[in-house]
């Protein structure tokens, strides 16, 4: 398909979020692999940026964060990919509104070049992390980049609240108003489902992010004080003239920053469910039960914030609240898991690249997911918070989970976009290089963590310590590191190259039963499920959703 | 070769039973049996389920579904037993948690402030008369001998001794008052399984007893600007006789000073 710039095309805005979620993947990717030599070799001068400072090596830190969780894993997996499919997918000819649609997307690429101008203004990019706690981030005097820097980052993340609360409420809106026929709460894919939650969970806490956004900007250029204490000293100066706490923003932060992790993870689990029933031809039996779950994720992820907290000074009895909201909500995540594996065992998988990614993410969502009831313990929290181990834990559940669900969409709908496949056997050596370098990476950073290896520390040497016995882990995760970055050459290289000389694709590649493989002129009323593969004689065979039910016999 | 540094790293951890630095601390004997049996419980559970993936993976196709009555008890006995397991997490660390953060520290134990500030952790010990004296962010001054701001006219603060090292005897409980000057900190004692955050504009109180003798690193746990990483201090467990030792010569010392 021709691809025009400014379009109110869904699809051609689905392909143009995915384009800047590669652009941000990319500079995102090449910051983490300077930290991680780095932080094996400090004083090693790299090219183009020599010794890195340690302020250097904080600002790729939160740069990185910031490139990763906003323009990557929320705009790709949700808004991206519900560009791609979700009208189709409901059987609407468009989005609500593919004006507000188009709106959203520049408003997001606007965003992005904001945020990457913080590079380029005097003191460079802010050091606080994608977290942003004041008075570190409220006092430009506090550390380099605290200044134009952190103000670019304000204004970023600002622009990309709106956007994301503009694609939310046209997804919003498609999903509740333009289904088709038929299109009925149980006749609609997992990914529909998530999609739905997300938007939903995008318009609540988004909001909230974008008040407390406002709120620092104000403490930083109005003089107001919410949250900066009485007699605050930064640098010399006392900055701190009215009543303010640092804990507000924690509370207002993780109000936003929980649930975004499950923004960023459902629309995984939507597809990983859809791919799932495809490749091993099955209909998924417990589909109500996971569609409540979702749903009761998306819930119970609004209750649990304060499990960042634990140790912030917030009250102890707080502690043990937000402690068994998150222990409830390991419940239906693991009825979600459970519900995949039941999926899975009767064998016979097709496997197929994107069926590779999705148990991939499968792999991930469980070796990630297994760590979140023990940080849910305050007790132990009290140990591992803010080590490696919590950096294993999200880069796992969160970020690799998520990547690998981004990888199966691409893999499973390339043919629907482009009318070609993608080749097999790149995919799948791209697949087993990623699945084990990325293991490789994360896996040892829960030792590094147990060892208690603070995160954002710019080298192991200090002066009281300097984690002697770490030393050969970190080289491995460098090493790995670096793997899992040349191995996605063969990804880019298998979408570019296929695009031009790939097999030209069938109508319906993977035998799918959702609406967006449906032929052009199948408008009907929709009577089946989303995934009626079935099992009769000893053979599979499948039912399409735009095909009519069966009659009554 | 990373693959092969990974896999010997991996042979040395094992060998020690749980892959933390020894503990130090009374409360950390509790702490670390937790720790050792949730890993060793959630790591079955990662080998369990990627067994099963990967049967599912090798299998051929099964036609003939079994009894599907077996299965769907099977499936709520699994998800029976991990529930059950997510209830004991929370109930034995909820103990220890309310042990640690709950209840206050006990009436006799030692009294010491640990005050944050970019990028050094100091450590006030109340002299003679048990109370910490005023302080003013004005007058904090560390060139000028007095990092925390100690304000002179407050007679309770005369004997107060301010050190940049954390110096504390074995087997008696500590009470710490921790507070911050700028920015967010983490006042982070591996050693003794203690964590807490230094905020500015709260006075925040955590307490442990440190039981073995020895020389332990306190680090800086969250991000607080370019020198973060090495905002870190030792903490010197010594035999109660020697810590005695210590702290007479420095309440001496406080005393000459302010001798006119």
């Amino acid at each position: 398909m021709r691809l025009r710039l400014f379009t109110t095309n869904h699809r051609a805005l689905g392909i143009l979020y995915l384009f800047l979620a590669l652009a941000a993947v990319t500079v995102g990717t090449l910051l983490s692999l300077i930290m991680r030599i780095h932080r094996v070799w400090p004083n090693l001068a790299l090219p183009f940026l020599g010794v890195l400072k340690p302020e250097g090596y904080l600002a790729l830190v939160t740069m990185h964060g910031t490139l990763m969780v906003f323009f990557v894993l929320t705009t790709a997996p949700q808004i991206g990919f519900a560009n791609l499919v979700l009208p189709e997918q409901i059987g609407a000819r468009s989005m609500a509104f593919p004006r507000l649609n188009a709106a959203a997307f520049w408003l997001t690429a606007v965003a992005l070049l904001v945020l990457l101008a913080a590079f380029v203004v005097p003191q460079g990019a802010p050091i606080s992390g994608w977290t942003s706690y004041p008075p570190l981030s409220a006092i430009a005097a506090a550390g380099p980049g605290q200044g134009a820097g952190m103000d670019l980052w304000l204004a970023s993340i600002g622009i990309f609240c709106f956007a994301s609360w503009l694609a939310a409420v046209n997804m919003l809106a498609t999903i509740l108003g333009e289904r088709r026929a038929g299109m009925s709460w149980s006749h609609m894919p997992m990914t529909v489902w998530a999609w739905l939650i997300t938007s939903i969970l995008t318009l609540l806490v988004f909001s909230v992010l974008l008040a407390a956004i406002v709120l620092l900007f104000s403490d930083r250029h109005f003089g107001s004080s919410f949250f900066v204490p009485m007699g605050d000293l930064v640098n010399g100066h006392i900055v701190g003239r009215g009543d303010g706490s640092p804990l507000l923003w924690l509370h207002l932060f993780w109000f936003f920053g929980h649930p975004e992790v499950y923004i960023a993870v459902l629309p995984g689990m939507g597809l990983a469910t859809s791919l799932f029933a495809n490749f091993a031809r099955r209909r998924p039996v417990t589909y109500r039960l996971m569609a409540a779950m979702l749903v009761a994720i998306g819930f119970l992820g609004l209750l649990v914030w304060g499990h960042h907290m634990f140790v912030s000074g917030m009250n102890p009895y707080a502690g043990t609240g937000f402690a068994l909201t998150t222990m409830a909500i390991a419940v239906p995540s693991t009825v979600e898991v459970l519900c995949w594996l039941a999926m899975l065992w009767g064998g016979g998988l097709l496997l197929r690249t994107p069926m590779l990614f999705a148990l991939g993410f499968l792999s991930f969502f469980i070796a990630g997911g297994l760590t979140g009831p023990l940080l849910a313990q305050p007790a132990l929290d009290m140990y591992l918070h803010n080590t490696f181990f919590v950096v294993a834990h999200f880069h796992l559940v969160m970020a690799m989970a998520g990547v690998f669900s981004i990888f199966a969409g691409i893999y499973y709908w390339y043919p629907l976009i482009t009318g070609r496949m993608m080749n097999e056997t790149l995919g799948k050596v791209h697949f087993w290089i990623t699945l084990i370098t990325a293991y490789g990476t994360f896996f040892p950073m829960h030792l590094s963590g147990l060892a208690g290896e603070p995160r954002h520390y710019e080298r192991l040497s200090g002066p009281a310590t300097s984690f002697p016995t770490l030393l050969p882990v970190e080289r491995g995760i460098t090493h790995s590191a670096l793997l899992l970055a040349g191995a996605q050459l063969f990804f880019l290289w298998n979408v570019f190259a296929s695009a031009r000389r790939g097999r030209a694709a069938e109508p319906n590649p993977w035998e799918a039963t959702t609406l967006e493989w449906a032929p052009e002129n199948e408008r009907g009323r929709v009577e089946r499920g989303p995934y009626e593969y079935e099992i009769a004689m000893n053979e599979t065979n499948f039912h399409p959703q735009w095909e009519r039910a069966a009659k009554e016999e | 070769m990373p693959a092969l540094n990974i896999l010997l790293e991996a042979v040395r951890v094992a060998q020690s039973p749980v892959w933390m630095p020894p503990n130090g601390a009374l409360h950390g004997v509790v702490l670390d049996n937790l720790m050792r049996w949730n890993l060793i419980a959630l790591s079955v559970c990662f080998l369990a389920a990627h067994g099963w993936l990967i049967a599912a993976i090798v299998r051929r196709r099964k036609f003939d579904q079994g009894s599907k009555q077996l299965e769907t008890a099977f499936r709520w006995a699994t998800l029976t037993a991990l529930c059950a397991m997510y209830i004991w997490m929370a109930i034995t660390a909820q103990r220890l948690w309310a042990e640690n953060r709950f209840a206050g520290p006990a009436l006799e134990a030692m009294q010491v402030e640990v005050v944050g500030e970019q990028f050094q952790w100091y450590f006030r010990y109340p002299g003679q008369d048990a109370a910490f004296g005023a302080t003013r962010p004005e007058l904090v001054n560390a060139p000028g001998g007095n990092p925390i701001g100690l304000d002179t006219r407050d007679a309770r603060g005369k004997d107060d001794i301010v050190s940049s090292i954390l110096i504390l005897p074995a087997g008696r409980e500590v009470d710490i008052r921790l507070r911050s000057l700028d920015v967010i900190h983490g006042f982070f004692v591996p050693e003794m399984r203690l964590k807490q955050n230094a905020v500015p504009g709260l006075l925040l109180h955590v307490h442990f007893t440190p039981t073995v003798v020895g020389t332990y690193p306190i680090l800086c746990s969250q991000v607080c600007g370019s020198g973060h990483a090495r905002m870190q201090a030792v903490l010197s467990v010594l035999p109660p006789a020697d810590f005695q030792t210590w702290l007479t010569t420095h309440e001496h010392s406080r005393a000459q000073e302010n001798a006119p």
